[in-house]
């Protein structure tokens, strides 16, 4: 019983993990009043880079960043369109939707001979788990109850014992909290997204912080691909990513632009992502049809949406570019 | 230096292009023969790439001239289908269901072109001037489930699928039947992830089986076996792969691969097309006795040679029409 607990504990972290990093990405944006619905197309461009960098040097940390970094290239590209030129922010959104996942392909084609999927990452390339090998030793130096509480699949292995990937966004959920919240640049981002005029007035660069928070958001977004490419799976292909942005950018409207209920908003999706696995298996203590099953995530979404969540306010200047000038 | 080779790559893509034109437009002695590629592309390490192979394979034995074109999208399948009628093809293929309406339409519309389809079946309304192939995918499945239900120490495997469609059917209850042949004692965990993309999910259920005890897991399920397949190097257990040998994704983990082999049809269809025996309007199901199925060549490096005499044994047997395979779960009820 407690084991089959901590089985959809450990699977709620693991599938809400990728969704967490880009939901933060949301954040970020959102927060200094730039629609990022291209949320998705930077997390495919991670997805992608970090694949590759894996499999081309074997060292997961360089690709994580690198996966990071080319999402937050791809988010410039959002910037300028929307920060400096004005554009409509949904349409700029869209076009990375396009354009993430177009570049991958040129670029995996390029790289892979023509395939489509990036070859696996070979062994020690993917995200390490940086309890697993203190639980084996424990498990094995530890006499009686003491050691059996650290073997393989038992509780604490069930539910601690995650890809490194896990933890990093757990902190990055309490940092951004941090920044956006406790310190004098998240006071700006936030002014920038409530009234970009009167921060512009205090003498606030409404440029330059929102061109930091788009390229921000690219990187969490870069993350959350590469935690899907190279620590869930060891692999890229164009299917991978396939919503999981949508779903983090839905995760951060519901967690009303905040960095903890972001996260307990794409939590939420893990929890019942693992509850449809953990209930449809055979031997289960109860028996659901598939089909219903299936509508658990989204079900459990509306109910949470209409009856716990209260009224959220989005950033007031969400959506409106900024221009000096104007009025 | 990247300008260098990025020059390089340029002037590659274009003369290939070039040269794709030129088999389109040649108009020489002998057969031609052209592809429709799904999104996937002709190198997508599975469907489109072994098709292709099948293309190459019919033009150095039986002297076609072939070629293809590459949608990457649902709506070049029509234009591309256009460009190779007009370019004077004998037979045009579509590479996988989704071209199934396409084809059809073309079809109808153009009586004296021939056409055939991978994985899509037209019944006995089909106009004469095409060809469905299907594949007994029930029948590598039974192989693989023999295999699993043989090497199986804890006396329990999975099986996931990706959703509910008859094709998936035919693997799960393949796989079902060819563990009972080899074991009735054995329990199969059987689950589905609703879903062919969303690997996270084939992770979680994958781990679920090994902690419920299963060490071997086969998988029907599209890009959520990524997630199988990750599961089982994490946990250190096996896994089976499909369509394709899958092994280079986990070398010591995919144990085998129920593949299904469209080189192998496609080549028999253009056969039969030189040889005048085109089957239009029917349907071809093959299986193993057209070579049109089988397991991963690199099954002999995990299963012990005398258990892959057993399964040639099985095979023969199979093609022999000793055993029936299970294609359903009324003939796997019925089979029993």
């Amino acid at each position: 019983m407690l084991e089959s607990l901590a089985f959809i504990i450990g699977t709620t972290l693991m599938y809400s993990t990728p969704l967490i990093f880009t939901a933060l990405g949301g954040v970020i944006s959102e927060n200094s009043g730039v629609i990022n619905i291209g949320l998705e197309g930077m997390m495919t461009m991670g997805a992608f880079v970090g694949a590759t960098v894996a499999y081309f040097t074997g060292n997961p940390w360089l690709a994580f960043l690198a996966a990071g970094l080319a999402a937050a290239l791809l988010a410039l590209l959002h910037a300028v369109a929307s920060v400096t030129y004005s554009a409509n922010q949904v349409v700029s959104g869209i076009a990375i939707n396009f354009l993430g996942p177009g570049i991958a392909l040129f670029l995996s084609r390029m790289f892979f001979d023509g395939a489509t999927m990036t070859k696996p990452i070979p062994l020690g390339g993917t995200m390490p788990r940086p309890f697993h090998n203190l639980f084996i030793w424990l498990s094995e130096n530890l006499s009686g109850t003491a050691g059996r509480m650290f073997e393989s699949n038992s509780v604490i292995d069930l539910i601690f014992d995650q890809d490194a990937t896990v933890f990093i966004a757990l902190i990055s959920v309490f940092a951004v909290w941090f920044v956006l919240y406790k310190t004098k640049i998240g006071l700006r981002i936030r002014a920038v997204g409530e009234h970009p005029k009167s921060a512009d007035t205090l003498g606030i660069n409404v440029t330059k912080i929102r061109y930091f928070c788009v390229m921000a958001s690219g990187m969490f977004a870069g993350f959350g691909g590469a935690a899907l490419s190279i620590a869930i799976v060891a692999n890229f292909r164009q299917t991978l990513v396939s919503g999981h942005g949508f779903i983090a950018l839905a995760a951060m409207i519901f967690g009303k632009w905040k960095p903890q209920g972001a996260m307990w908003a794409c939590m939420l999706f893990g929890a019942a992502n693992a509850l449809v696995v953990f209930f449809g298996r055979a031997a289960s203590p109860i028996q659901i049809s598939q089909q219903l099953l299936s509508m658990l995530p989204y079900i459990l979404t509306l109910i949470v949406l209409t009856g716990i969540v209260g009224r959220a306010n989005a950033p007031k200047a969400l959506g409106v570019p900024y221009e000096k000038d104007s009025n | 230096m990247f300008k260098k080779i990025f020059v390089l790559a340029l002037v590659v893509v274009m003369m290939a292009t070039a040269l794709v034109g030129c088999g389109a437009t040649e108009e020489e002695e002998g057969l031609s023969m052209a592809m429709v590629t799904d999104v996937g592309g002709v190198n997508d390490q599975s469907f489109n790439q072994s098709a292709w192979e099948g293309h190459q394979r019919a033009e150095k034995e039986l002297g076609f001239n072939v070629s293809y074109l590459e949608s990457n999208q649902d709506a070049d399948y029509h234009p591309n289908m256009e460009t190779l009628m007009g370019a004077g093809n004998d037979l045009i293929w579509g590479i996988g269901f989704k071209m199934g309406d396409t084809i059809l339409e073309a079809a109808n519309n153009n009586p004296d072109q021939k056409f055939a389809i991978i994985d899509y079946a037209y019944g006995d309304d089909a106009p004469d001037n095409i060809v469905g192939v299907l594949f007994k995918e029930q029948e590598p499945s039974f192989l693989v489930g023999y295999i699993a239900g043989k090497m199986t120490e804890t006396g329990k495997v999975g099986f996931v699928g990706g959703m509910e469609f008859p094709v998936i059917h035919r693997f799960q209850y393949g796989f079902l039947a060819g563990v009972a042949h080899a074991d009735p004692s054995v329990e199969v965990f059987v689950q589905y992830a609703d879903s062919f993309v969303d690997a996270a999910i084939g992770k979680a259920i994958t781990k679920q089986m090994y902690l419920d005890g299963a060490d071997i897991v086969f998988h029907a399920a599209g890009g959520v076996g990524d997630g199988v397949i990750a599961a089982a190097l994490e946990e250190d257990k096996w896994a089976i792969g499909v369509d394709r040998d899958q092994n280079d994704l986990a070398p010591d983990n995919v144990l085998t691969s129920a593949m299904k082999r469209v080189d192998n049809a496609i080549f028999n269809v253009a056969e039969m097309l030189k040889e005048g025996n085109f089957p239009g309007g029917e349907t071809v199901v093959i299986g193993l006795a057209e070579g049109g199925v089988g397991i991963a060549p690199t099954s002999d490096k995990h299963v012990p040679a005398d258990l892959l005499a057993e399964v040639a044994e099985l095979e023969k047997k199979i093609i022999a029409g000793d055993i029936v395979v299970p294609y359903s779960e009324e003939t796997f009820e019925a089979s029993r």
